[in-house]
């Protein structure tokens, strides 16, 4: 089977379990079975050729870019981690699915697993190492949704999130050391990785690798200081301890050691942090578990010293260390898992998992008993089960180990662990199934069925079968899998009699001092207690706990909402910047003199600067500053006209009308004061950096002034071709509806959004409480007695049909002369306006027929259209094209689709000025109510009734 | 000439206006014809994309005026990728506006989607740099008037802030065009290329601030730390459909800062030498840290996804801030990535407003807790870079580039670190809200009497409220278009590969851009669209206040 199915079986089974669970559980975990199965026959298809020795390659690129391959290969170490995560995967299934119970989400459950053995396998077939990190994170990630499968369990969400945190966290600095490996390897495959050994151990970056990747494993492996997230982990249903903390998870970092221990180790910095970690770990591990009243803590604890086993032999950096490590891989497997199952087992039957209530089960629950004595007693290291023989190999290993070069640390601290690991697994024994039977157990504990111990009662045949027969039942698998590990031919004497060996008398030592910790239990367990030991979970939640808050803390105070803040931040970072980048740069001479200063201009200027300031002085009066506003804005009118830019201020003066109008309006429903928000230094501070960036735009301009364009600017292409290929005199005109026609097209887009933005917002203001507060507010000043004056009322009539003739003359002589469908717009509006002004908002919005969206969208609409008329003759969008007209009587002139395009630009000035007007006027509006007279002093009037908008 | 160039600006600037003028009061009609736009608009991006992707560059000259005299529209790979980008997500969060009916929750709104859409096309589009402008501020006040709609204060006033901020950024993008066009004389920016580079070295200071000024302008777009302030909260209190289109805005930032500095400001460009080098990397990697630190450190959904945003688009501008081809392959393919997952995180976050408010805490189970932990799940893993979406792939890609970069140790470890802390920052969001929910004591609403039957319905059977299945619809699509862009993930990075190679030789842009820069004025050119009447030439009466106009242009 290729090893993309069987890498990819898991994930596709991950579809069903948790469809299928409405079919029923057994449909449920049948799914997860077959799939797992499926994966495992074609895996065990490759057998032969794997034990023979050769390795199986597929591949595909996937990101080539990057030499990220979804290569796979399997060879002797792949083919034995694989075999032990689909075995004991397909066990737990079977497992799984009696001891759930029936209010647990098993499809999930099953969903979960199966997305979590497909990563695992993905690990250990990938043959690119930038592929094992896609798989790496995966397990973090699928392990913390069966950690906290539990989710109505704190421990459950807690565990899950500390596996995540701490695996998460070794699995991105493992991310910077492939980067690096991938980088002096030239490449990410691993079969070539491991072929250039003495590039990688001779490069500068091996220690910064090194330690990265060691992150990487150890966080995953529970390695000292990283160990605390494993017994966490154990608020997980068991079958999943059972699974990730034998088999799978935890062997990911042990894998990873021995996948790059033939390029990795052997250099004295391998040998010092690995095998150290893994000494400090076994014996810390060994010494807590004897002290966990829990099963499963001490289960935990138990796999974290054998993990530091494993990683203390693969550290030794020699062939036979590595051949102990494989083999103890294998054997740990198999009692931890059974172990696990066990403590399942008890937990599930006697509703506790505390060993303080245990005891004397050994006639309640004798298959338990015997499964759980077998594995436990491999745990300890008893002949002839299997964890003897690779414990053997481990002691006789360390007995010839110098750490520094002394000769007694590492064999002492072996022995002294072992004899902890000796201990502990006879308390599993002792005092859980041992002892006379009591009669306070929370529920009365009997043999599971069958379907509940068959996974464990399997898995401990394995164990005494390896111990008494292990040349023929995994000599092979060991020969293969530590052949890979050492890029070697190794030949394992795997056998249960060495003769009478330093090792021997080590072991012999471990295990009665094993019996005797034990028989002190007790005494040494209340030392244990007395003595202050740090709580890892505690450090951990007050470490998260704390980086939470001050993520809070400065999150809030960063983004304290305040817009006074936000905007210093941002002209000061502008003007640093700014200030930074014309210093970086040199500037040229002056190419212009400057000119003399005239009378009038001076005068203009004297009375900018006083309005001005006058404004800085009096802001928080909002009537004067309006009209201090509209001083400024007459006087940049007649500014521009003063440069010869009639356009410019024909524009600028309606907007200043328009705009000083709306701002009218919008005024009378806000306070007319601005209150003082900010203290003094802050305004003082404000006032400095305000006075900076002035200086500093002045400056700019004031360079800009003096200087020429570096090369002819594009203006005078428009100044040549406006009459030509535009067909209007009036070059201004000309640029605004044709030579860069779409940029006008944008802004009257960008207005007529304006007024339907405040359309909306009007709406959306009116629809809440706010409406009845406007309707009902007190005027905080005295209001005009007559609010329509019949003198104004008559002569805006009047004025109407003049200011619409402007407009339309406007409009017309927009092309080549001053004008156009924007100002000629904006005087239509202001027509409109007096109406509304004079006569009332009801009076005027009866006679207004035309719905001013109608209005904008007709206007944009129109220049579109324009646009696109130009398509049918085959030009690009907006080309114009105009033509002379001589119709008698008249004189001859001129049509050009400009004046259609500057037609829509009027009509959406238009309706985008009236809509918002409109709107803003709604806020005093009473809808319902409408002006019955718009002249209040009509002498013709016959009723006297007031008029409700006095009201 | 290709008019479909033009066609994703004209199209939605049509359907604007059409709904705004005759389907005001259908909102039926309304999301008819947004979607059926929206759809239209991707099957032209698909086209487009179609064109470009063998690297020709085309050109749209408006009004028939060539560049760099008259605005021009450009396609190329780069922008014709955004363009896809954009519209297959205007789609989806189309169809969870309408899903969701967000779009009932206030006035027009679709008409200002069709706006907001034509003003981020032509952005993409456009060759001139004032026409950006232009573009820019249709983006912007359309994007206020989503951001607006559906109203409440605390909406209210985050649009104010929004918007005074953007406007801050209107500004001061007009004065460096200003500046930009005082020294260069031209705003097209391929002609810009042209004259920047040809400026004398000695005299860089005007241009320098020009072109600093503007690339503060796109930094704010971009949200680059510290001109990100306006966007939190703005995210955060936006509808969901209108926050998961802003995804794409914050990419319009670093799509004009990564067009405008390789093309015009190039690496290589002497005049503009150490300008951005020494503080836009450290400024981008401050923004990743200040996302991830929000990241954790919200108390609120929405708030979080706007941090997640941040992080996102931090990431994003280191790559663009490293400014060589291969970073600037890896930030096009993560900005793709990044826009859809932050779209989806945001749709994400409705959901579980609407259902329970937003607080980071336990409530009740809501309604559909598992499928929308699932997409949360899903949408986290892909924002914080987890494998194997395209998130890890893009961070990868990002890492890879720097590597060869002096300041690496520090991209490294800032995107690793904050990539935890992310990480943290969803477990923790996701546990408190999906998990703990579960662990609630539940007696009060199991104490609840069933629904009682009344009225003359009792023989029926129950119809159950069903729940909407669009915005799910939306939502899978979206994440859907990140697993597509993972397992497509080796053509995907050909292709951005291309365009950062486009970019970084700009030439064939320019010349295609310039070509027609000779062309000489004919009015026959202009007058084919004709009214049947005879055409004069320059006949002298028509002439006749040439005077004015010549003495008014100076």
């Amino acid at each position: 089977m290729s090893l993309f199915l069987i890498a990819a079986l898991p994930f596709l089974g991950a579809l069903f379990p948790a469809l299928l669970i409405r079919a029923g559980r057994n449909a449920s975990a049948s799914s997860a079975a077959l799939a797992s199965g499926l994966a495992f026959v074609g895996l065990m298809l490759h057998a032969p050729a794997i034990l023979r020795g050769e390795t199986v390659q597929v591949g595909i690129d996937w990101l080539p870019v990057l030499g990220l391959h979804a290569n796979f290969f399997l060879d002797g170490l792949g083919f034995l981690f694989a075999t032990m995560i689909l075995g004991i995967g397909l066990l737990i299934i079977l497992y799984a699915r009696f001891y759930l119970s029936r209010q647990d989400p098993m499809g999930q459950f099953y969903t979960y697993l199966l997305l979590f053995q497909g990563a695992m396998v993905g690990i250990v077939l990938s043959d690119n190492i930038l592929l094992l990190l896609v798989f790496w994170e995966l397990t973090s990630l699928s392990s913390f949704l069966l950690i906290g499968y539990w989710k109505h369990l704190p421990e459950g969400r807690q565990g899950a999130r500390m596996a995540l945190t701490v695996t998460g966290m070794g699995g991105l600095a493992m991310i910077g050391g492939m980067l690096i490996l991938g980088n002096i390897a030239g490449s990410y495959d691993i079969s070539v990785i491991l072929q250039h050994k003495d590039a990688i151990q001779s490069s500068d970056l091996y220690l910064p690798a090194l330690i990265l990747i060691l992150i990487g494993a150890f966080t995953k492996s529970a390695q000292f200081p990283f160990h605390f997230w494993l017994p966490h982990a154990m608020a997980a249903p068991t079958p999943v301890s059972a699974y990730l903390h034998s088999a799978t998870m935890v062997k990911a970092g042990l894998f990873l050691m021995a996948r790059l221990w033939p390029v990795l180790a052997g250099t004295p910095e391998w040998f010092y942090i690995v095998t150290t970690t893994g000494l400090i770990t076994m014996v810390i591990g060994a010494v807590i578990a004897l002290f966990k009243d829990d099963l499963k803590a001490l289960l935990a604890f138990s796999t974290v010293s054998h993990l530091g086993l494993i990683t203390m032999l693969l550290g030794f950096g020699t062939k036979a260390a590595a051949i102990g490590a494989v083999f103890h891989i294998i054997n740990h497997a198999t009692f931890k898992a059974a172990l696990f199952m066990t403590a399942g087992i008890v937990d599930h039957e006697a509703h506790t998992r505390d060993i303080k209530r245990l005891g004397g089960l050994r006639h309640l629950m004798p298959v338990t008993f015997v499964i759980a004595t077998v594995a436990a007693l491999s745990m300890a290291g008893i002949p002839p089960l299997n964890g003897f023989l690779s414990k053997e190999m481990m002691l006789e290993e360390a007995s010839h180990t110098y750490w520094l070069q002394n000769p007694y640390v590492v064999p002492a601290l072996a022995c002294f662990a072992a004899a902890f690991s000796a201990a502990y697994s006879f308390r599993y024994i002792a005092h859980v199934f041992l002892g006379p039977k009591r009669d306070d157990y929370p529920a009365k504990p009997h043999d599971p069925g069958f379907g509940m111990w068959a996974s464990p009662a399997l898995l401990v045949t394995l164990v005494v079968l390896i111990g008494l027969f292990s040349a023929k039942m995994v000599g092979p698998l060991v020969d293969a899998a530590a052949g890979a590990v050492t890029q070697s031919h190794p030949h394992a004497h795997l056998k249960l009699w060495h003769g009478v060996t330093p090792a021997l008398y080590m072991s012999g030592i471990a295990v009665g001092g094993g019996v005797l910790l034990l028989a002190l239990h007790a005494g040494l367990e209340r030392i244990w207690t007395a003595l202050p030991r740090p709580e890892a979970k505690v450090i951990f939640d007050r470490l998260t706990g704390a980086l939470t808050e001050r993520s809070a803390a400065i999150t809030a105070r960063l983004h304290d909402g305040s817009l006074t803040r936000y905007a210093l931040i941002m002209v000061t970072f502008t003007l640093v910047i700014s200030l930074f980048a014309y210093g970086t740069g040199t500037i040229g001479a002056p190419t212009r003199d400057l000119q003399d200063v005239g009378l009038l201009p001076l005068v203009g200027w004297i009375c900018l600067i006083v309005a001005t300031a006058c404004i800085v002085l009096f802001h928080r009066q909002r009537f004067i500053a309006l009209i201090l506003i509209g001083i400024i804005g007459l006087i940049v009118s007649l500014a521009f006209n003063f440069l010869s830019a009639p356009d410019l201020a024909l524009t600028q003066i309606s907007v200043e009308v328009v705009t000083i109008i709306l701002m009218l309006l919008a005024l009378n429903f806000l306070p007319k004061q601005t209150p003082a928000e900010s203290p003094v230094p802050a305004r003082m501070r404000d006032g400095a950096i305000s006075i900076l960036c002035g200086l500093g735009v002045g400056g700019l301009i004031y360079a800009l002034m003096l200087r020429d364009f570096a090369v002819p600017s594009i203006s005078e292409f428009h100044l040549a071709n406006a009459y030509k290929g535009g067909g209007g005199t009036n070059v201004v005109n000309v640029i605004l509806v044709d030579f860069r026609g779409f940029d006008t097209f944008g802004e009257i887009i960008v207005l007529g959004i304006a007024a339907l933005v405040i359309f909306a917002l009007t709406e959306a203001v009116l629809s809440t409480r706010v409406r009845a507060y406007l309707l009902n507010r007190e005027p905080d000043m005295p209001q005009a007695g007559d609010s329509h004056p019949g003198l104004m009322v008559v002569v805006t009539r009047m004025m109407m049909p003049v200011a619409l003739m402007v407009a339309a003359y406007i409009f017309f002589r927009g092309h080549n002369l001053p004008g156009g469908g924007f100002i000629a717009g904006l005087i239509a509006a202001i027509a409109v306006i007096m109406q509304y002004m004079a006569s009332g908002f009801g009076w005027a919005t009866e006679r207004q027929r035309i719905p001013y969206h109608g209005i904008i969208g007709s206007g944009v609409l129109i220049a579109a259209a324009t646009g696109l008329g130009a398509w049918f003759s085959g030009q690009p969008f907006l080309t114009s094209a105009f033509g002379y007209v001589h119709l008698p009587p008249l004189e001859e002139f001129e049509l050009a689709t400009a004046a259609l395009f500057d037609l829509g630009v009027f009509l959406a000035v238009v309706g985008a000025v009236m809509l918002a007007l409109e709107s803003l006027s709604r806020f005093a509006w009473q809808p319902g109510i409408p002006t019955e007279h718009a002249m209040d002093i009509n002498p013709a009037r016959d009723t006297a009734a007031q008029d409700p908008k006095e009201a | 000439m290709n008019h479909l160039l033009i066609a994703p600006i004209v199209l939605p600037a049509l359907v604007a206006p059409f709904i705004i003028m005759t389907l005001r009061y259908h909102i039926d009609l309304q999301r008819i014809f947004s979607v059926a736009s929206t759809v239209l608009l991707v099957a032209i991006a698909l086209v487009l994309a179609v064109q470009a992707a063998d690297g020709t560059v085309q050109i749209y000259e408006l009004g028939d005026w060539q560049a760099p005299f008259g605005i021009v529209l450009v396609l190329d790979r780069l922008s014709a990728m955004m363009v896809l980008l954009t519209t297959l997500l205007a789609l989806a969060v189309n169809l969870y506006a309408v899903g969701s009916k967000w779009d009932e929750r206030g006035h027009n709104f679709h008409a200002l989607y069709q706006f907001q859409l034509m003003g981020i096309l032509g952005a993409f589009l456009t060759g001139d740099a004032f026409n950006l402008f232009v573009f820019f501020e249709v983006l912007l006040i359309a994007s206020y008037g989503l951001m607006i709609h559906g109203g409440g204060t605390r909406r209210f006033q985050a649009g104010v802030q929004y918007v005074v901020y953007n406007l801050l950024g209107s500004t001061l993008f007009l004065f460096a065009l200003g500046t930009i066009y005082a020294v260069t004389g031209t705003l097209n920016m391929a002609d810009l290329a042209v004259q920047v580079a040809a400026l004398p070295a000695e005299d860089s200071a005007l241009i320098r601030v020009g072109a600093v000024m503007l690339l503060l302008v796109f930094a704010i777009k971009a949200s680059l730390l510290p001109l990100h302030f306006w966007l939190p909260a703005s995210y955060a209190h936006a509808p969901a459909p209108v926050a998961a289109l802003f995804a794409i805005m914050t990419k319009v930032g670093a799509y004009a800062i990564l067009r405008m500095y390789t093309l015009v400001f190039g690496p290589d460009v002497a005049v503009v030498e150490g300008l951005v080098g020494d503080w836009l990397l450290p400024a981008a990697l401050l923004t990743v840290a200040v996302g991830a630190i929000g990241v954790l450190g919200s108390k609120e959904i929405g708030r979080l996804m706007s941090f997640g945003a941040i992080t996102s688009v931090g990431t994003l501008l280191t790559a663009i801030a490293l400014f060589t081809p291969e970073a600037a392959a890896a930030a096009l393919y993560y900005s793709v990535h990044s826009t859809l997952a932050a779209a989806a995180l945001f749709l994400i976050a409705d959901m579980v407003r609407e259902r329970q408010g937003g607080a980071i805490a336990a409530h009740p189970v809501m309604a559909q807790s598992g499928l929308i932990s699932v997409l949360f799940f899903v949408a986290a893993i892909a924002t914080a870079g987890m494998p194997p979406l395209s998130g890890f792939l893009g961070k990868l890609l990002i890492l890879d580039a720097a590597r060869d970069d002096p300041h690496a140790v520090w991209v490294w470890g800032v995107i690793l670190v904050s990539s935890l802390i992310t990480i943290m920052g969803f477990a923790r969001a996701g546990t408190l809200i999906f998990w703990k929910s579960h662990g609630l004591d539940t007696s009060d609403t199991l104490a609840e009497p069933e629904i009682e039957v009344t009225g003359a319905d009792q023989d029926a059977a129950p119809v159950p409220a069903r729940p909407a299945a669009l915005p799910f619809v939306a939502t899978f699509a979206l994440l859907a278009g990140l697993v597509a862009l993972t397992v497509f993930a080796g053509p995907m990075t050909r292709y951005t590969a291309a365009t950062a190679q486009d970019l970084f030789a700009p030439g064939a842009y320019i010349d295609t851009v310039l070509a027609n820069r000779d062309r000489p004025v004919t009015e026959s050119d202009h007058e084919s669209a004709g009214y049947g009447t005879a055409a004069h030439g320059d006949g002298s009466g028509h002439g006749a206040d040439d005077a004015t106009t010549t003495e008014e242009s100076h």
